[in-house]
């Protein structure tokens, strides 16, 4: 990471978004006081991450990217190790895992060890066991990551949710860009710089172009057609050519009117956080990650389904 | 790396948004602010009670344990007794049990103090390492358990002693478990420190059969430690697990109705240039072993996590 500023508000769901690698697992772990930074502070709850690891720690609670249970104790017992290891009041402990089980949908698996559980079972349980010591700040280092995308949308609910329930300052990570429309506010980080803050519709706005996709024949001359048209540049993406115009919506009938493509079919997009990142980086977040994860299909019908 | 990020946090203000809204949970600190002693020993309480869980899960790690000591003691011993002399008023049996109890204990607790590795391996590790307690109460907490698993492996063993003519007196089985703890401390503290090094299970695994092996065959386990070649002598005398076999070879001899000649040949003791060690000075000396590899481990610890 390379000379980031960032200031997270109590109360605030904040998003740190980027490709792989691009240094999220690193300030996540330099903010939880697993590495030490090279140069420059941080304050977490109020306490140093350097000078104040222990009230640091006190303060957090963590999901990780890589799960840390242990397979071969119960749900609960994974509970009860993590209370005596932050020294909670016994009295509170019993009460306390059946309210973060009971938030999760897990209570009734409670004696259940953990390798019988799926994947987003585990996941559940991580996020309850995050929240056992009632952190003040939740750090989710890619909570969705490599779940299929119904255990997603539920493990979003819970984290959506847990606004309701807790009064908690959630600080998170994703790759996902249709995630980050959870947040309440996100930075966009690239190559360990931060290249963009803000709230979802604060950095969508400052986009301000639809995309409109068209499905055509013969792309080539289509291209061409709508470049000497409308001055338009236009680029080709999975076999459909993109536009980027303001007002994507009275573009389409000046399309159909003004000049003659043998047009399949249109569909404008209101500019989603693929577009803002593609905006600031040059780069679609899954160009910049080199290899398409497989759900990354989904991300994309999701932002075209939003307009 | 150049950064600065505050993750701040207000909760001390009253006119908070978040908290004047109805049915939202105020939050509660559970976490005491300080580590205390009492919160520095439930935390090791806790990760060696993770050991004991975990091996009274591990039933085949229980049954497999058990087997390496009765193939000593009852094939090898039964086997090797047609070679001493029809006359011998000691059965071999008898005679190696103390080196299969040691050698269990010696896995036992070598292997407990491994998942170290194998937290690390599947992630676990982090979990204790971000919480608010310190390093030294992880390895504590560790040495214990493997200490404590050992020594229920122990009574395991103990429990077949009849079998190989070991006397089911209440005072000698005391005396051997409590020998048979002190290994097992000294032993998961060797294989602390080797798991705070060695970052793959195989390496771990590896290593310690490298070590376990030689030491186990040096330690006086299957033979007498005396009127041996010079070499033989000066190995057995450097290798501390010697002093851990013999003091429960001596107790186990002198529960045996035995001429003295009979036991001084059997159970010669560990001598030093004539001089035989006192039992109370071998369990020293292999007590300061356990504390020493133990301290070094934990600085290894604090180092490298």
């Amino acid at each position: 990471m390379d000379g980031i500023s960032i200031e997270v508000n109590a109360g605030e769901t904040f998003g740190f978004l980027g490709p792989n690698g691009a240094g999220k697992s690193t300030s996540i772990k330099m903010l939880c006081t697993l590495a030490s930074p090279s140069s420059g502070s941080a304050k977490v709850a109020g306490y140093d991450v350097v000078n104040q690891r222990n009230m640091v720690r006190r303060s957090i609670g963590l999901v990780f990217q890589d799960p840390t249970l242990d397979s071969y104790l119960t749900a609960e017992q994974n509970l009860k190790f993590h209370a005596d290891l932050y020294g909670m009041k016994r009295s509170l402990v019993s009460e306390r895992i059946q309210e973060v089980l009971e938030m999760v949908q897990l209570w009734d698996r409670k004696d259940s060890k953990v390798n019988t559980f799926s994947g987003g079972m585990r996941r559940r349980l991580e996020i309850a066991r995050g929240l056992m010591h009632s952190p003040r700040v939740l750090f989710l280092d890619e909570p969705t990551v490599g779940l299929d995308p119904q255990t997603r949308s539920s493990i979003w609910k819970y984290i959506t949710g847990l606004h309701e329930n807790e009064d908690i300052t959630i600080f998170m990570t994703t790759h996902y860009m249709d995630e980050a429309e959870y947040c309440s506010r996100i930075a966009i980080v690239d190559k360990g710089k931060i290249v963009a803050l803000g709230t979802p519709d604060e950095l969508k706005a400052g986009v301000g172009k639809d995309r409109v996709t068209i499905e055509v024949d013969n792309i080539e001359s289509a291209q061409r057609v709508i470049g000497k048209r409308f001055s338009l540049e236009s680029s080709v993406s999975e076999g459909m050519l993109v536009v980027s115009v303001e007002g994507g919506a009275s573009f389409v009938p000046r399309l159909f009117s003004e000049v003659d493509l043998s047009i399949k079919s249109v569909s404008v997009a209101r500019p989603s956080l693929d577009d803002v990142f593609l905006s600031y980086t040059g780069t679609t977040i899954r160009e910049a990650e080199n290899q398409a994860p497989p759900d990354m299909m989904r991300t994309m019908m999701a932002a075209q389904a939003r307009r | 790396m150049n950064s600065k990020t505050v993750v701040s946090d207000s909760h001390e203000a009253p006119d908070d948004k978040d908290c004047q809204q109805d049915g939202l949970v105020r939050p509660v600190i559970y976490v005491p602010p300080a580590s205390t002693l009492a919160t520095s020993s439930r935390a090791v309480g806790i990760v060696m009670r993770r050991e004991l869980i975990r091996f009274r899960a591990d039933k085949i790690r229980i049954v497999t344990t058990l087997l390496q000591p009765m193939l000593y003691i009852f094939v090898i011993g039964t086997g090797l007794t047609s070679l001493t002399s029809n006359g011998s008023l000691v059965n071999l049996r008898t005679f190696i049990y103390p080196g299969a109890l040691g050698m269990s204990v010696m896995f036992t607790a070598v292997f407990s103090a491994g998942s170290i590795v194998w937290d690390r391996e599947f992630g676990f590790m982090r979990e204790m390492l971000v919480a608010p307690i310190s390093r030294t109460s992880i390895v504590v907490g560790k040495g214990l358990g493997g200490t404590v698993v050992a020594s229920f492996q122990a009574i395991i063993v103990l429990s077949v002693a009849g079998m190989a003519g070991v006397p089911y007196s209440p005072a000698l089985m005391i005396e051997l478990l409590g020998e048979a703890a002190l290994l097992a401390f000294t032993l998961t503290s060797f294989g602390i420190l080797a798991s705070v090094r060695v970052k793959t299970m195989q390496g771990f695994m590896g290593l310690t059969q490298m070590l376990i092996m030689p030491l186990f065959f040096t330690a006086g386990a299957m033979f007498p430690l005396s009127r041996l070649p010079a070499w033989l002598t000066v190995v057995t005398r450097v290798n501390p697990l010697a002093y851990a076999i013999d003091p429960i070879r001596r107790a186990v001899f002198s529960y045996l109705a035995l001429p003295q000649k009979v036991r001084e040949m059997y159970a010669p003791g560990i001598t030093w240039d004539g001089w035989k060690v006192p039992t109370i000075g071998e369990l020293l000396i292999v007590l300061l072993i356990g504390i020493a590899l133990l301290g070094v481990a934990i600085s290894q610890f604090r180092n490298i996590e």
